[in-house]
């Protein structure tokens, strides 16, 4: 899997691209949470549009990175998830509590 | 069941293999003819059932033993086996609660997934010495309903 950040003004867009299970799992936790603390950061956009599978150790992350940004006031978004990925994140309820869009340019909109 | 095919794969526990768990099962599996759909479920409860090893049956120790085996029986029916060796469940039907978790980082979704997408989860387990959940799945004939 590969994982690219970017930051504009004060979101953070993590771009995944592979599978998205518990071997990644760890490794982006700790890598999204060292930038969620150490930057001036209060919105994450996860970008799944290259995501070809995702389990609930996946799920575990993005809940988690939610119940954070929560607490801190912020805002978090799903971008780009393919049909098999959003059903997924449907199952789980987790668009109950993070809104999914089509792409990041939909969230600039809003 | 009259057993038509099997595959059995043993490897250790480390996550790297969890994909290469789900990607073996989802191969043997293409043979039944199903959709990308019903492959993409049979991965994803492999791949649940496999981390549920590594993660609580073995706490990430990497060096333990998980077995995996699958069979195609009468009728298109699947049947999957997950073995482990360790530490066992002690209380079966808490763990299978949705969204229980004993790691509160977890979601707790595993065996939620599995018994959703399956049609029978078992699951076998003696504290100290390993747990076995079996999964089955009869696949509904698409193209003789279609022709009906």
């Amino acid at each position: 899997m590969r994982i690219e950040f970017k930051q504009v003004r004060s979101t953070l867009v993590v771009k995944l691209s592979g599978e998205f299970d518990m071997l990644i799992a760890e490794k982006l936790r700790r890598e999204i949470d060292s930038r969620l603390d150490s930057k001036q950061i209060s919105n994450l956009i996860i970008n799944l549009e290259k995501v070809t599978f995702i389990d609930s150790s996946g799920l575990g992350v993005i809940i988690g990175r939610y119940k954070k940004i929560h607490a801190q006031k912020g805002h978090m978004y799903i971008v780009g998830a393919a049909p098999s990925i959003e059903k997924i994140l449907v199952f789980s309820g987790i668009n109950k509590l993070i809104p999914i869009y089509k792409n990041e340019q939909d969230i600039i909109n809003i | 069941m009259n057993i038509r095919n099997y595959m059995r794969i043993e490897f250790p526990s480390l996550p790297e293999n969890v994909s290469f768990a789900r990607a073996c099962v989802g191969a043997f599996v293409a043979q039944l003819d199903c959709t990308l759909e019903e492959i993409e479920e049979i991965k994803l409860v492999v791949s649940e059932a496999v981390s549920n090893c590594i993660i609580h049956a073995y706490d990430n120790n990497g060096n333990k033993k998980i077995v995996v085996m699958a069979s195609i029986g009468d009728e298109r029916s699947l049947e999957i086996m997950v073995d482990d060796f360790g530490k066992g469940i002690a209380d079966i039907k808490q763990a299978m609660e949705p969204t229980y978790s004993s790691d509160v980082s977890r979601m707790g979704m595993g065996f939620t997934f599995m018994k959703s997408f399956m049609d029978d989860v078992e699951v076998r387990s003696m504290v100290g010495e390993g747990t076995s959940v079996t999964l089955r799945r009869k696949f509904m004939y698409h193209d003789r309903e279609a022709l009906a």
